[in-house]
Formats: C-alpha cells, sequence, structure tokens
C-alpha cells in the first residue's frame, strides 16, 4: 500500500525524493539524534495523485500552452488561472485521509491540537533561486486539519507562479518533471529558547558550548535585545563550567488566538530565577554537540524548550548553521611549556605557577 | 557586639597551648619533630598546614617513624636525587600530637642552575622507565622477602652447645639487636624506593594537567584524571580477590556456612567438608600478598591489616556473597570505564589542532605510562611492606612483654625506635650480666603516663594551620596532593560561605542526596548502611569493598588525587574531598546533598 505521509522519526529509510529538501533535511536530523519540533511530510507521490485526479494534469498542461512568450503580465494571468485549478481541486480522497491520520497522530502526541507550519518541501532542483519555484512558502499558525489540507495544495500551488513557469518555459523544463512534497510542523510553543555555540567565542575553545537562553521565543536573544542566561558546558563531559544568570525583563510569547508572537514584561519573581535547569542545560548543549557532530563543523544553533512536548522530548532544534568567526582560524594555542613534551616540558612545567 | 570578620592568620604553634592533661606532649617525639623555642622566629615565618590526610590522629611515639621516613624520603629525591628545579621537601613537626607541613621552595635565583640535572636526571628515569620500575620490583620484593625473614625470639637461657662448638664466639642478643636494626633499616629502604619514582609520575601527571588547563580553560581536574587513570591496577587487586571469593563461595555451595560467626570458627566449619576445604585453598593463595593490606593507611601501628584480621576481608566477602545471591553485579564494569575513557581522550583532543593534538597525545601517553606507580607503589609500600613491619614489631613487643616490660604488645608504641633500642640493650645487657631488667620497674608507669597524654591530645582536632597564609597558594604539588589552594585556606579562616553549605574538592562527578555516616575510625566502618554517604576524616584507598554499599563520600582533607578521589572516579560515586570540617560539622544520620562536580555539600536537615 502507498503510504502518503510520514512522521519525522519514522522515515529514516524513505526515498528523499519522495520527502523533498526541507523535510529529507528534518529527517536525517531527527535520525541522528537532532530532535526538530515534531511533524509529518506529505510526499510528491501524493501530490503525482492529485496531479491525476479529474484530469487536473491535462487541464494544467493546456492552461501553460497558452504562454506565449516570457511576458509576464500573460504569465501572471496563466499562473492565477493554474493556481486557483490546483486550489479549487479535491485530493484525491486515500491522500487526505492519510494527511487526516498523521495530523491526529501529531495532536495526541502534541496532548492536543496544536497550531503548525505548513512548508512546502521541492524536490527538483531546477531554478537557481529556489523561492521563485515557490520553494520557500511558508504558511505559519495553522490551525485545524481542514486549513492543513488547504495549506498543502496552496504549497502545491506554489510551484506554478509566473516566475516559476517563465523559467520552465525557457528551459525545456516540463511540469512533469516538477514535483512537492509538504511539511507540516507543529509551531513551537516555547517556553525557553535560545542559541548556542559549539565552540567558545570568547576564545575559540572547542571544548566548550556556550548557551544563552531567555524566557519565551529565542527572538530576543537573537536580535541583542535582551540580555540572556549565559551558560558554558564541557562539550566533552556535558558538565555545566559557570553561568551568569541575567535579570531577564522581557519575553516574546506565542499568542495562539491572535496567532503571532507577543511581547510580555517578565513577572519579578521569575526575572532572576536560570530560565534552564541544570538537566535541561545538559540537554540543550547535547543537541548542539549532535549538530555539530553531524554537520562536521562548529555550529551556532537556535533552540527551544516546547511547553507542549513531554518532558525529555522537548528540546528542539530549530536552525543549525555552521559557526564562521573561530572555526576559520587555529584554536590558539597553549602558552608556555605546551609546545613541547618529555622532560624539558615537564620542567617548564614544575616552575610554572600552577593557576586554576 | 562585634561585627565578625574572618580572620587573615593561623595561630602561631608558639601560642597553641596543650588541652588539659597533655602538658609535657614535647618530650613524647624527638626534639626535631616539635617546635623548638629558639627557632621561634624562623618558624614563625613559615605557613604550616596539617597533614590529616596522611596523619589524621595522634601519633604515638613509636609512630612517628612513618612521617620521618616518609618526608626525609620525599625530600631527598627533591633536593638530591632529581634536583626538581622549584621544590625541595617538605618540612614536617608535630604539634600537640598532629603532624604539620612546609613545603620548601628552591631559591628563585637557582633554578635556572638546577634546569640542566633535572633534566639529566628526570631523563634517565623517563627514558628508561619500564626497565628501571622492573628493577623497582625487584628491589622491593627482596626488602620484603628480607623484612619476612626477621624473627624475634625469647634470649635462649644459655648459649647453644653448637655456638661453642663451632667458636662462634657471638650470643644471641647480638642477633637480637641486628634483627631490629635490619628491621629499621629493611623498612627505610622501602621509604626510599617508596619515592624513586612518585615525584616523577606526578611531575608527568602535572605536565599533562598545566596544558588541559591551558589547551581546555576550566576543564574540570577529574575530567583530567579520568584521562590519565589506570584501569587494572595492583591497587585494585586484593578487593578483586574478595569478589572471587564471594563468587567461588557461591559456586562451592558454601555461602551459609560463611554467613555468620567468627573467622576462626568459619574456618573450623569449612575444614570438614571437601567444598570448605577447597574455598580455603584458594582464600589461603589469594593472602599472599594481597592480604597484606590495611584498611587504613599503613602510617599507624594500630592499623589492622587484613592477613592478621581475617574477620575484615571475611565480612567483605559475606557483603558480597548477598549482594550476588540478590543478583546485583559486583564486579567493576571495566570495559565501561576503558570505553568511557577513550571517549573523552578522543573528544578532547578533537577539539584541538593537529599540532597541539599531537603535543597533547605525546604528554598523555607519558602521563599513562608513569601514572600506574603512583597508585601501584602503595600496595608495595604502604599496604605489603608495612603489613610485614608492623606484625614484627609486634612479634618483638610480645617478646618484651613476656619478660615483664609491659602489659599488653601494643605498649610498646608509646615509646620511641631509639627508646626501644635502650630497651633491647637493657635486655641484653641483664641478660649477660645475669639479673633482672631495669625496664620492668620504669617503662609501665611511664607507658600510663604517656597514654594519658595521648588521649589527652586525641580529644581536640588539631588547628587546621599555622602561621600567615601565602597571599596565593600555587604551588603545583601541595595543591594536587594535598588539595590546600587560597579557597581552602580562606574557608578554615571562616572568610564567607553560607552556613548549611561546606566547599571542598569536586574530585569525582555526580549528585547524590541521602543520609549521612560519620566515620572517625576503621572500626567504625561496620555501622555503614546500604545507601548511606560516607563522611570522613580521610578515605583510605583500601576501604574499597564498601564502596559498593555507599552512595558518596565527603572528606575533611584530600586533593584530586588523593586516594579517595581516585577509588570514587572508578566506581562512579560522587566525591568532595578536603572540605576541612565536614566530620565536626555533620553528624551521623543527618540528610545531605553532595555534588560532586561543583564541590558542595549541602547540609539539608
Amino acid at each position: 500500500m502507498v503510504q502518503y505521509t510520514f512522521a519525522f522519526d519514522q522515515c529514516d529509510s524513505v526515498d528523499p525524493q519522495q520527502l523533498g529538501g526541507k523535510c529529507a533535511g528534518l529527517v536525517a536530523l531527527t535520525a541522528a539524534g537532532i530532535p526538530v519540533p515534531p511533524g509529518f511530510a506529505v510526499t510528491s507521490q501524493a501530490y503525482a495523485e492529485f496531479l491525476a485526479v479529474d484530469g487536473l494534469d491535462c487541464r494544467l498542461e493546456s492552461l501553460l500552452r497558452r504562454l506565449g512568450s516570457t511576458d509576464l503580465r500573460g504569465a501572471e494571468a496563466v499562473s492565477a488561472e493554474m493556481r486557483s485549478a490546483i486550489l479549487e481541486q479535491m485530493l484525491p480522497p486515500d491522500v487526505e485521509a492519510a494527511i487526516r491520520v498523521a495530523f491526529a497522530q501529531l495532536a495526541a502526541h502534541c496532548g492536543g491540537e496544536v497550531p503548525v507550519a505548513v512548508r512546502s518541501s521541492a524536490t527538483a532542483e531546477d531554478l537557481p533561486d529556489a523561492s521563485f519555484a515557490g520553494q520557500q512558502d511558508t504558511y505559519l499558525w495553522v490551525c485545524g486539519v481542514d486549513a492543513v489540507l488547504q495549506g498543502v495544495r496552496r504549497c502545491w500551488a506554489s510551484l506554478f507562479n509566473a516566475r516559476a513557469i517563465i523559467y520552465r518555459a525557457n528551459h525545456g523544463i516540463t511540469q512533469r518533471d516538477v514535483f512537492m512534497a509538504v511539511g507540516v510542523q507543529k509551531m513551537v510553543n516555547a517556553r525557553v529558547a535560545g542559541v548556542a555555540m559549539t565552540l567558545d567565542p570568547g576564545n575559540g575553545d572547542r571544548s566548550k558550548i556556550v548557551v544563552d537562553a531567555n524566557w519565551g521565543v529565542g527572538e530576543l536573544v537573537v536580535s541583542g535585545e535582551i540580555t540572556p542566561d549565559n551558560y558554558v558546558v564541557d562539550k566533552v563531559m556535558l558538565t555545566p563550567v559557570r553561568c551568569r544568570i541575567a535579570e531577564k525583563r522581557k519575553m516574546l510569547v506565542p499568542d495562539r488566538e491572535a496567532r503571532r508572537l507577543t511581547r510580555r514584561i517578565v513577572p519579578p519573581a521569575q526575572r532572576a530565577v536560570p530560565c534552564l535547569t541544570p538537566d535541561e542545560l545538559v540537554t540543550v548543549a547535547r543537541l548542539a554537540k549532535a549538530a555539530e557532530r553531524h554537520y562536521r563543523t562548529p555550529q551556532d544553533i537556535e533552540w527551544a524548550i516546547d511547553a507542549d512536548l513531554p518532558a525529555g522530548d522537548n528540546v528542539v532544534l530549530l536552525q543549525s548553521r555552521p559557526e564562521t568567526v573561530w572555526s576559520r582560524k587555529s584554536p590558539p594555542a597553549p602558552a608556555g611549556s605546551a609546545h613541547g613534551h618529555g622532560v624539558s616540558s615537564i620542567a617548564a612545567t614544575l616552575i610554572a605557577p600552577l593557576t586554576r | 557586639m562585634m561585627p565578625h570578620l574572618p580572620k587573615t592568620r593561623f595561630p602561631s604553634p608558639y601560642d597553641v597551648r596543650p588541652p588539659p592533661g597533655a602538658e609535657g606532649w614535647e618530650k613524647l617525639y624527638p626534639y626535631f619533630l616539635t617546635f623548638q623555642p629558639s627557632m621561634r622566629e624562623l618558624d614563625e615565618g613559615k605557613f604550616w598546614f596539617c597533614d590529616g590526610q596522611h596523619w589524621p590522629n595522634v601519633f604515638r611515639p613509636f609512630e612517628t617513624i612513618t612521617v620521618e621516613f616518609a618526608c626525609k624520603c620525599l625530600g631527598q629525591y627533591n633536593t638530591r636525587h632529581l634536583l626538581v628545579p622549584s621544590a625541595n621537601g617538605v618540612e614536617y613537626r608535630i604539634l600537640n600530637g598532629y603532624c604539620y607541613m612546609s613545603p620548601v621552595a628552591v631559591d628563585p635565583s637557582q633554578i635556572e642552575a638546577r634546569m640542566p640535572h633535572f633534566i639529566e636526571r628526570a631523563g634517565c628515569y623517563f627514558q628508561n622507565w619500564d626497565r628501571l620500575l622492573e628493577n623497582w620490583n625487584r628491589k622491593v620484593r627482596s626488602t620484603i622477602a628480607e623484612l619476612e625473614a626477621i624473627a624475634f625470639k625469647p634470649l635462649p637461657p644459655v648459649v647453644p652447645i653448637e655456638d661453642v662448638r663451632g667458636g662462634v664466639g657471638l650470643d644471641p642478643t647480638f642477633e637480637l639487636l641486628a634483627n631490629y636494626d635490619r628491621a629499621i633499616q629493611g623498612v627505610y629502604r622501602q621509604w626510599q624506593y617508596h619515592f624513586e619514582f612518585l615525584n616523577l609520575g606526578y611531575a608527568a601527571y602535572l605536565d599533562f594537567f598545566n596544558y588541559c588547563k591551558q589547551a581546555f580553560p576550566d576543564i574540570a581536574d577529574q575530567a583530567i584524571a579520568k584521562m590519565v587513570q589506570g584501569i587494572d591496577m595492583e591497587l585494585f587487586r586484593p578487593d578483586e580477590q574478595l569478589k572471587a571469593l564471594a563468587k567461588r563461595a557461591i559456586e562451592l555451595g558454601i555461602s551459609e556456612e560463611i554467613s555468620q560467626g567468627s573467622a576462626q570458627s568459619v574456618f573450623e566449619t569449612l575444614r570438614a567438608s571437601e567444598a570448605g576445604r577447597s574455598w580455603l585453598v584458594a582464600w589461603e593463595t589469594a593472602q599472599e600478598p594481597w592480604f597484606n593490606f590495611t584498611s587504613g593507611n599503613g602510617f599507624y601501628a594500630s592499623d589492622k591489616y587484613w592477613i592478621e584480621h581475617p574477620g575484615i576481608p571475611l565480612g567483605y566477602v559475606r557483603d558480597y556473597v548477598v549482594r550476588l545471591l540478590r543478583g546485583e553485579t559486583i564486579d567493576r564494569d571495566v570495559a565501561a570505564v576503558r570505553a568511557e575513557r577513550d571517549r573523552i581522550t578522543v573528544e578532547y583532543g578533537e577539539s584541538l589542532d593537529e599540532e597541539a593534538r599531537a603535543v597533547f597525545e605525546a604528554k598523555l601517553e607519558l602521563a599513562r605510562q608513569v601514572y600506574p606507580y603512583v597508585e601501584n607503589h602503595n600496595f608495595y609500600i604502604e599496604h605489603w611492606s608495612m603489613s610485614i613491619f608492623w606484625r614484627k614489631m609486634r612479634e618483638l613487643s610480645r617478646v618484651l612483654q613476656r619478660e615483664g616490660f609491659w602489659a599488653d604488645a601494643e605498649d610498646m608504641f608509646y615509646i620511641s625506635r631509639d627508646e626501644l633500642r635502650q630497651v633491647l640493650f637493657d635486655y641484653a645487657s641483664v641478660w649477660a650480666v645475669g639479673v633482672k631488667p631495669v625496664g620492668p620497674s620504669y617503662w609501665p608507669a611511664e607507658i600510663a603516663r604517656r597514654r594519658k597524654i595521648v588521649q589527652a591530645l586525641s580529644s581536640v582536632r588539631p588547628q587546621p594551620a599555622l602561621n600567615q597564609p601565602p597571599l596565593v597558594i600555587t604551588e603545583p604539588f601541595t595543591i594536587m596532593l594535598w588539595g590546600i589552594t587560597s579557597e581552602r585556606i580562606n574557608a578554615w579562616l571562616g572568610g564567607g560561605g553560607k552556613s548549611d553549605i561546606l566547599n571542598g574538592m569536586p574530585a569525582s562527578p555526580g549528585t547524590v542526596e541521602g543520609l549521612a555516616r560519620v566515620v572517625s575510625t576503621t572500626d567504625d566502618l561496620d555501622l555503614l548502611q546500604e545507601g548511606e554517604i560516607l563522611v570522613a576524616t580521610v578515605i583510605a584507598p583500601s576501604w574499597g569493598p564498601v564502596f559498593g554499599k555507599i552512595r558518596a563520600t565527603v572528606t575533611d582533607i584530600g586533593g584530586m588525587m588523593s586516594h579517595a578521589a581516585i577509588v570514587c572516579r572508578e566506581y562512579g560515586l560522587p566525591a568532595v574531598t578536603g572540605t576541612g570540617s565536614a566530620t565536626s560539622r555533620i553528624k551521623t544520620g543527618q540528610r545531605i546533598r553532595v555534588n560532586g562536580t561543583s564541590g558542595e555539600v549541602t547540609l539539608i536537615q
């Protein structure tokens, strides 16, 4: 039986072509022990079967034939018709049923129905700038399964924006060459969030992980608008080295009803409280360490602790980028006796005061 | 009310009064071991700390032999054999019965000149480590055999007729005095060997330690220790013998027979059955040399060696049997310890660039090569050699006891080793002259007087240190071996620190909460209940078998490389060492939290 959806943590053996670039990345991270916000992929096979319903592919073909030249205005008109054809088309019953089941399972894991992000996850690397193809299309705060189904169609429709169809026409790429999977991922309900680097930015020491954290989502930490708690963890032993707890006055928290983030004043009693427990700190550090191992170079990550997820499963990676400042140079060489070894180095060590 | 200000200095040894009843204690010890009034100015200019890590109890006069030989021999290697550039020996004194130490730095103007000598001399050892260590092993075992061969017997009524016929021309007192001298010399030789490799072992460790501190700023001491630490150490062998005996008892179906009664009665019962006899063979095989193992540290005549007190190892075997029958695993997970050590090493190495990694690996290799000695020598000297020495001394004491010099075999330790030589001459002389010895009418009263003084001294805990401490402590050995740091000294002076928190060295990571058991002597170990937290002045490595029972340890004294720290890391138990006052601040039964990662002990109720 064909499977049209795959949860991110249950599909490490699925053909990446079925998942699209975005979802395949999330699946690979999950498989590497780097949890991301939970969710599922709607496969490109689902898209293929959607095109076959009621001759939708033929209708799209005939609309495309009207595309005369590279006239952008004409293309806009064609594009609009193609997209509305997609948005009005019912999903194949099997595909729709699969999405409903996957969404219900996600809700169960999160202790109830939660808002999700619906993201396109294209399979064709056909455009130099992916955003032309709507590959970056993301719909946030999508609530309820009907809205999710519509979000999936909107992602598929985004394949046919005007510039994309012109590009494909000019390069002889047919629409049959292009497929798109869709990712449905839980919106993070961050209780605490921040950034972490897999080296000490102060001195380039790669045996440390440095974590900045604030209440709520991490944007205020990233933008530098507030002074976060700052923790240093030994990367090898995963033990706390030191921390500086900040007076945290502001936070940005998700507002479900308004479907956006909202700025709040941190209650006075919470301001000087460390926003990570020792266990949570170690879990964040472990996450950063796993990301570094996965990408084989020091990383700069964004992470969050999701209030909706069960403890032990609630620290998630939002973003991981290579660290660029220290990674390009060698770590600073230890001073003094450190260069040599053997007895002369030992002699030098003995006359050096032991500083701790 | 006066505000409470932290003190900035410790009392002068010249101002510390003895406790009531201990007046005149100075005369119990040789003149050079006490603070002499004529040396006041010089000795007050030095900082002394109490070495309760090695000598937690008041010395009886004979027992000063251990600190005299140990410190003298430590010094000779730094000062005269190896010319360690920065450090000479450690001065030592006794105040109110307790041991104080003051490391002696080298005059900075001479450090440079000592360098080439050190490099040449230490180089000989580092380059020929394995060969010289093999040689060391031979020397030490040969002295052990010599010590073991010594026998003290009462003087016979007459010179044997064979000696007359053979024209020997010497009497048995000659052999008696020679045997005593041989015993003292033998143990003196072992203490010289004790330090032959030790300081070098620590130096190589320190070199790696310092490198790690620079390459990975703020790396935990225990992470460094874990990378170096040996895995199959001779020091763990006695405990492993007990585990093997426990398993054998279950195999042979005699766990019931050994489960209660004195060691003697158990052995009696076992001799009656085939299975019992074959277990006894295993016991006897394990005994030599592994039961030459003390529950203390070898520095006191009162140390109980397993070989003389079979009830101690038998008790541990019983505990192991109980745990095995409950289905527990009693073996150390050597593979896991090794895998963790390898993981840590690889990961720290990976955070260095190639050039630095090569240096890191070379230093680590040397540290790992030399480090096992740092642990294993302990078995050969403190355990095995001292076991024989104390046993032979008690044999001698019993000879003199029978002659009426004293009433109890333990009494002899209230006289110094030089006085004992006089006693032996007293015995020899009157034997020759044909009259009664003087000793029996002199020593019993004198020993009783001395015992009272030692009791009075023992009733008070020592001052942690004396005189003005240095502004900062940077001398590597002081920090590493004794755990004496500037923070420790400030804690002793009462500066800062919340009243329900004790700070010490984070010696073995992890956090646990539980009930405390304060153990002041080895005998109290029997009181330990499963799951308690062991709180002691100092912990001997030979308490090994109790480590399977407890959840954490806290000590007054000791650094990162103290035996307690090493054993706890091996057993994966949290440990905080060198708190200074845990045994006086914590009460048995009190709930405490031990954080071996931060070095904090919290008194909960």
